[in-house]
């Protein structure tokens, strides 16, 4: 037992220290990422207390999180250096699609919250 | 024909109303006349009545029916009429006229300073215009002064006659001014008012010629008369959709005004038919009572002129009842009076002709009837005429005595008139049994006496047959058919059918096979109430009687056997107030309290706290912001211009619609194109610089 828990302790390290290497740009994405799904868990929480009444606000608000943090995670994937696919794409142009995007996604959110 | 139908006294009731309208046709002026136009010219709160023109039409209508206003009254008229006769009130010829005429009736004191004044002015208005009315109105206010005793005289008579003569039509009728292109029949009577007017106020006499001429007019004028088939004679104008249209009552009024006034003033005889003037009183006396005050004083001073005029002096025939019972022999009665009800001259009338319902000729030959001095009127025994029961036409002639008469007054020949005869009919041979289905053998009658209450009691079953018969003669032994003759079955549970008995002419039968009627029943077994009802409006002793009860036997009913009616219906109940609809809205969703709400909003922002105090031990910074003044401003303005959107999105949410909000985001998304590709490629090119340096 002791083994397996330091095994997972040492794993964590060992994510952490990779983790580390990562570039501040991505940082900066991935923490964008996990400050909107802690928005979306906590609306989830809310509508499992009170319930969904006016439920197009809370789909408005639940999918105005996910939706910007997986463009958010499009994001991180076209800026990031090591993927070779996206060699060739500036990362200024992939703020660029994610600002647009979102703005458009933003829009329809506001159309459907009511 | 179930249930439901209306209490057949009601129909009773309604037959004898069909009837009552009769006894009001023509009848000469009465008391009637005398509360209606006090009521109809009822004075305001303050005691006036209204406006000049009103004022006049009542204290006249006043003075010609005799009734007395109080002095309140005539002094609020005087009132008014001094304040428009006032020499320093500058009131139109209109005015002056009503005022003077006022002062005429009610016989106000009028200094005789006011009226030379007035009557200066109004000369002044007849030299000066060329319009009827106002030629109308001042002649007609002149003459009015001068029969109140002033002394006017009308210099230049001649001119002011051919003034008015002048606007004259080839067909008789008038035009209002030299300027008009219609002409009308009110003008008509106007004109000749006013020209009867101007002769009695010549100082030297009128031209006989002229006189002669209007006379023609006259005569043409009354070639334009209108008619009724009973005689009534009545003016209207041609054009009834004109400008200035009044109606057939106003406009002969107005003809029956200037005709008589004409008359009066004009040497020599109208040649005017009698039986025009006639018709017209008969017109006016038509009319019954007025329903406006305007109509009122037109009927009553139009009759007051004909009561009295140089044509022909109307003679009204008129019955003062038109229901006569045979049972108590009453007299036929008829009266031969003026307009206002004064006696006329000697007279014979005669009965010529009695027409039945139907046209026919009943009685041909004529008789005379007698003459009741004292209570002047002319009467004939019903009885030996052996006219039976129903509605007849009676045909009288009206002959005058001395014909010196012939010329003054107008009888009009021959009068037709409706009568009921009613009288109590006579009900036997009545009989009411079953007999059986197959072979029709009656198996029990009971005579019964209609006239009496009878109870009888029968038991039959759906295989039999009711019978009911009885014969209904006249006082003179004729058979008599009824409007309504009606069966009656009423069954316990309050369902009523209702049957038409069928006459032929020998006798009412009526035989219900209660086979063929089961369906129409309802299959309702049980006791029902047997009720003939007779009625008709000329039979004095119409019933409705209850003959007993039936206990009848009928089938069980059929599955698909419609069902009686619930119960019967009170008619008047539609017309009662409806059953109030109660509105239910949606119950309100359960909403969470307020602070549960709030504090989750606060929780929300939470991760954006964590997200901002993540980035600082990242330790972002915004060392990449452009330094130069160019590009710094075009990054500044990029990033004010996704908040702009941002806000702009904030402002849909909160109160602006679809439409608008893609209005300003096509603006600014242009705009935000155009910053963000200069932003963007500045940047990319510093780090492209970066990576090749």
């Amino acid at each position: 037992m002791p083994k397996a828990t330091s095994d997972a302790k040492l794993l964590i390290q060992s994510l952490g220290k990779a983790y580390a290497a990562t570039p501040t740009n991505l940082k900066i994405i991935d923490l964008y990422v996990v400050f909107a799904v802690a928005t979306a868990l906590t609306q989830v929480v809310y509508m499992g207390i009170v319930g969904s009444f006016p439920f197009n606000s809370f789909l408005s608000g639940i999918l105005s999180c996910i939706g910007t943090a997986v463009l958010a995670v499009c994001l991180r994937i076209q800026v990031n250096k090591d993927n070779k696919e996206f060699k060739d794409l500036p990362p200024e142009r992939a703020f660029a699609d994610f600002v647009l995007c979102n703005l458009v996604l933003h829009l329809v959110i506001m159309n459907f919250l009511g | 024909m179930a249930g439901g139908l209306a209490p057949l006294a009601t129909l009773l009731l309604l037959l004898l109303l069909v009837a009552a309208p009769l006894a009001s046709a023509v009848r000469p002026v009465s008391d009637a006349h005398r509360s209606a136009a006090a009521e109809l010219f009822a004075a305001s709160a303050d005691g006036s009545f209204g406006d000049l023109e009103t004022t006049y039409e009542a204290v006249r209508t006043f003075q010609i029916l005799g009734v007395e206003k109080g002095k309140s009254l005539t002094g609020k008229a005087c009132e008014l009429a001094a304040e428009k006769l006032a020499p320093s009130s500058s009131s139109p010829a209109k005015d002056l006229f009503h005022a003077v005429r006022i002062s005429g009736v009610v016989g106000c004191s009028v200094d005789s300073s006011v009226y030379d004044d007035v009557a200066t002015r109004l000369k002044t208005v007849i030299k000066d215009t060329n319009s009827l009315l106002e030629l109308y109105y001042s002649v007609g206010g002149l003459l009015s002064i001068k029969e109140q005793g002033h002394n006017v005289a009308l210099s230049g008579a001649d001119s002011t006659f051919h003034a008015i003569k002048a606007l004259s039509q080839s067909d008789g009728r008038w035009r209002y001014d030299t300027n008009s292109a219609e002409s009308s029949t009110f003008a008509a009577g106007i004109a000749l008012e006013a020209l009867a007017g101007v002769v009695s106020l010549a100082d030297v006499e009128v031209d006989p010629s002229m006189i002669a001429v209007v006379k023609n007019d006259i005569v043409k004028l009354f070639d334009t008369i209108k008619s009724y088939d009973d005689g009534t004679f009545y003016f209207d104008e041609k054009n009834v959709d004109a400008t200035e249209y009044k109606g057939p009552i106003t406009t002969a009024a107005s003809v029956v005004r200037g005709v008589t006034s004409f008359a009066t003033v004009a040497s020599g005889k109208l040649n005017i038919p009698g039986e025009k003037i006639l018709g017209l009183a008969k017109f006016f006396l038509g009319i019954g009572l007025p329903g406006s005050a305007k109509d009122c004083f037109n009927q009553i001073e139009s009759l007051s002129f004909l009561e009295n005029n140089r044509v022909f002096v109307p003679l009204v025939l008129s019955l003062p009842s038109k229901v006569f019972s045979l049972t108590s022999k009453d007299q036929l009665k008829v009266e031969v009076t003026t307009v206002f009800g004064s006696t006329a001259p000697p007279l014979r009338v005669n009965l010529v002709q009695v027409l039945g319902s139907d046209s026919k000729v009943v009685i041909a030959e004529t008789k005379e009837l007698q003459f009741d001095l004292d209570n002047n009127v002319h009467y004939l025994d019903i009885a030996p005429l052996k006219i039976d029961v129903g509605k007849y036409s009676l045909v009288f002639e009206i002959s005058l005595q001395e014909p010196e008469h012939e010329t003054i007054y107008a009888t009009g020949g021959r009068n037709t008139e409706t009568i009921f005869v009613t009288g109590l009919i006579k009900v036997d041979k009545a009989e009411i049994g079953l007999s059986d289905n197959d072979a029709g053998t009656v198996e029990s009658v009971q005579k019964i006496d209609l006239q009496k209450d009878t109870s009888v009691s029968l038991s039959a079953n759906y295989l039999q047959k009711l019978r009911l018969s009885f014969q209904l003669s006249t006082p003179l032994g004729n058979t008599f058919k009824p409007h309504q003759v009606f069966l009656k079955l009423k069954h316990e549970s309050k369902v009523e059918h209702l049957f038409v008995v069928p006459g032929s002419a020998r006798q009412f039968k009526i035989v219900l096979d209660f086979l063929g009627l089961v369906e129409k029943l309802y299959y309702l077994s049980g006791r029902y109430d047997l009720e003939l009802a007779v009625g008709d409006a000329a039979m004095e002793n119409s019933f409705i009687q209850a003959l007993g009860h039936l206990e009848l036997d009928l089938p069980e009913a059929p599955e698909k056997a419609t069902k009686p009616p619930a119960h019967a219906v009170d008619p008047f109940s539609k017309f009662g107030p409806k059953e109030e609809i109660s509105h239910i809205f949606r119950a309100p969703e359960k909403r969470p309290p307020k602070e549960l709400s709030l504090a989750f909003t606060g929780l929300t922002l939470l991760p954006f706290v964590g997200f901002l105090i993540g980035l600082m031990r990242l330790g972002v910074n915004l060392k990449n912001f452009p330094s130069l003044p160019a590009p710094a401003a075009f990054a500044s303005l990029f990033h004010a211009g996704i908040g702009a959107v941002l806000l702009l999105y904030a402002l849909f949410w909160v109160k602006l619609d679809l439409f608008t909000t893609l209005k300003y985001l096509s603006f600014i998304g242009v705009f935000l194109v155009f910053v963000g590709h200069r932003a963007l490629s500045y940047l990319s090119s510093t780090s492209t610089k970066q990576k090749t340096a």
